[in-house]
């Protein structure tokens, strides 16, 4: 009898939705509140750091840490390029990364295109070797790999960096995938309109390839930018190296003292990267994915 | 004078079947320009990577600093490797940090994945995808020098605020009992960016359909997500794993960076002692018995997990 009481008359029921409404309400903005918190824990070392590296000098290894970049102080920034060759070493890592992203693309998309689209004998052996090395870590062949670019002379060169990373199984395997996706058909009438092999390949596949060539530009030019192992055995010159050893040295120099000047280096180490975000997240976001679909 | 002729008759004769206007020209064309194509990107892999992998299987047997030639040991770096306490606490630290950065770094990307998915709101949306997806463009050096200083014990801002809290200053980088967790958030940091856009990619790919049957079927909330969603992303977060792992085996300019292995060697890494013998050291043959060890234990946690995952992958 009482359950029915409860459950028909009108004003109880009405309370009763009122009540779920709040609940599910609730229920959809308690999680964004929590993690709107959360995104602010995982932002703060990045906002930290930008700040910081605006402070005094003296100031900016100071507790309770201040949050708004009020004094400005550019000249963190200008010290940077005089505690460590600053300078040299963005246009170091300039080179290295270009270097090593436009042979990618030229090696890569030659390849990609083999495996894709022409038929020769051992093809399918020759891909199946080319992807198991995507599975060998850079540890296991570093030390022949140096002995070798010493005796090639070319340790502590640019070369030392920009050559061994060019031949790339990855995006050999990216741009196959990419190949792979363009109708024969169109072939097939560029044939017909008389077009010889390399035409075929520069004229016809190439430019619709080029979203392909776009995330292994953007993968590569992140995972280049930021390397930091190879370098630090490869390089041994301070005019050598890349802005990522560049910040390593800045911070054995300076210790606990004046941090801000770090933070500026890392602050600028960041600048490409952030740029290639803003303007080809798109391509970074689709490369991650590609990866995990083979899996 | 004849040979010459002979020569370029043969070469002639030779471009002539190659040119031929015919399907079986068009073909050997083809085959020919499939090898070309792909002869810079197989030499530059037979050098640098195929071809040292078994290189360094060859260094590993020899005793070879620069001073004095190479000398033939046989399998004595690894039973020195095995009597190595320093490499034992090496490799024990890394399984360490890979299980717990793993752990980590997958089942928040998750988390946060399911949360923003939920988002209609496309401004939100992208302030949390920008946001949790930010510390993956650094550097892993400008990531462990950041954080060098966040986690700095008395001066570091993370102390400051967990001081408000009534905490006591916690030693991150300076206890052996810390060290390790201190490594393990700071690379999660960086990686949760990696796993959160990828089953961000994964829940979007999952058709509204499924979901609206599980509805209908009268699976609605955790239940859905546990016998629906998840399910459903298994395959990226099979890729999350694998990749994790291959990855926290190799870490390396976290404590590198942070704590040069310190305190003692309480977050030396398998690749941290690697680097110092081959490198600091000058000792190839041991170096490279240690990165031998380091690239089977790779192989067998990946084979490992891509055995264990037919289990409990599903592919759709």
């Amino acid at each position: 009898m009482t359950a029915n009481v409860i459950r028909n008359p009108g004003d109880v029921s009405a309370l009763e939705h009122q009540r779920q409404v709040l609940v599910h309400r609730a229920g959809k903005i308690v999680p964004v509140v929590l993690l709107f918190m959360l995104s602010m824990v995982v932002i703060a070392p990045v906002v930290w750091t930008i700040s910081t590296s605006l402070r005094k000098g003296t100031e900016s290894f100071t507790v309770p840490p201040r949050w708004l970049p009020t004094d400005m102080a550019i000249e963190n920034y200008e010290e940077v390029f005089r505690k460590v060759p600053f300078g040299r070493q963005i246009i170091n890592s300039t080179l290295i990364t270009w270097g090593t992203v436009i042979g990618q693309l030229f090696s890569a998309s030659l390849a990609g295109y083999a495996f894709a689209r022409l038929e020769f004998r051992g093809r399918d052996a020759l891909f199946w070797i080319v992807l198991a090395t995507m599975m060998i870590p850079i540890q296991a062949v570093v030390i022949p790999v140096f002995i070798f670019l010493r005796n090639l002379g070319l340790v502590d060169t640019l070369w030392s960096l920009i050559l061994p990373a060019v031949p790339t199984a990855f995006g050999t395997f990216l741009l196959r995938q990419y190949f792979l996706t363009v109708p024969i058909e169109l072939e097939e009438s560029g044939l017909i309109d008389g077009a010889n092999q390399w035409q075929l390949f520069y004229r016809i596949y190439l430019p619709l390839v080029k979203p392909g060539m776009a995330v292994l530009a953007v993968l590569s030019f992140n995972f280049h930018w930021n390397e930091f192992f190879r370098p630090l055995i490869f390089l041994i010159d301070n005019d050598n190296f890349p802005i990522t050893l560049g910040i390593f040295q800045l911070q054995g120099y300076m210790m606990t003292g004046a941090i801000a000047v770090v933070l500026a280096g890392v602050v600028m180490s960041l600048v490409p990267v952030i740029i290639i975000y803003l303007f080809g997240q798109r391509y970074l976001i689709e490369g991650i994915m590609r990866g995990a679909i083979k899996g | 004078m004849t040979t010459v002729r002979g020569a370029a008759e043969i070469g002639g004769g030779l471009w002539h079947w190659l040119m031929q206007d015919t399907m079986d020209g068009l073909r050997r064309r083809r085959a020919i320009l499939g090898y070309v194509f792909l002869l810079p990107t197989l030499l530059g892999i037979f050098i640098f990577t195929a071809g040292p992998v078994f290189v360094s299987f060859g260094l590993s047997l020899f005793r070879w600093n620069i001073f004095k030639p190479p000398d033939y040991i046989e399998l004595a770096n690894y039973e020195r490797l095995l009597r190595d306490a320093r490499i034992a606490i090496s490799f024990g630290n890394t399984l360490k940090f890979t299980v717990l950065a793993v752990a980590t770094q997958v089942s928040i990307g998750l988390i946060l994945a399911l949360a923003v998915h939920r988002i209609t709101n496309t401004a939100m949306r992208y302030y949390f995808r920008t946001t949790f997806f930010l510390p993956l463009l650094m550097s892993g050096a400008a990531v462990a020098v950041v954080m060098g200083y966040i986690f700095h014990k008395e001066f570091g801002p993370l102390n400051y605020y967990l001081g408000l809290l009534g905490v006591q200053q916690i030693p991150w980088k300076t206890s052996a009992d810390w060290v390790m967790v201190t490594i393990v958030i700071t690379s999660a940091w960086r990686n949760l960016g990696f796993t959160f856009i990828l089953f961000i990619g994964g829940l979007s790919n999952i058709s509204q359909e499924v979901l609206d049957a599980a509805d209908v079927d009268g699976a609605q909330g955790f239940r859905r997500l546990w016998s629906v969603t998840i399910p459903l992303l298994s395959p990226q977060i099979l890729f999350a794993t694998v990749t994790g792992v291959i990855g926290a085996v190799q870490v390396f300019e976290e404590p590198f960076i942070m704590t040069r292995g310190g305190p003692g060697n309480a977050s030396r890494t398998a690749v941290m002692v690697m680097y110092e013998h081959a490198f600091k050291d000058i000792e190839y043959g041991y170096g490279s018995a240690i990165a031998v060890v380091l690239f089977l234990v790779i192989m067998a946690f990946t084979a490992t997990q891509m055995w264990m995952s037919r289990r409990w992958v599903f592919y759709q």
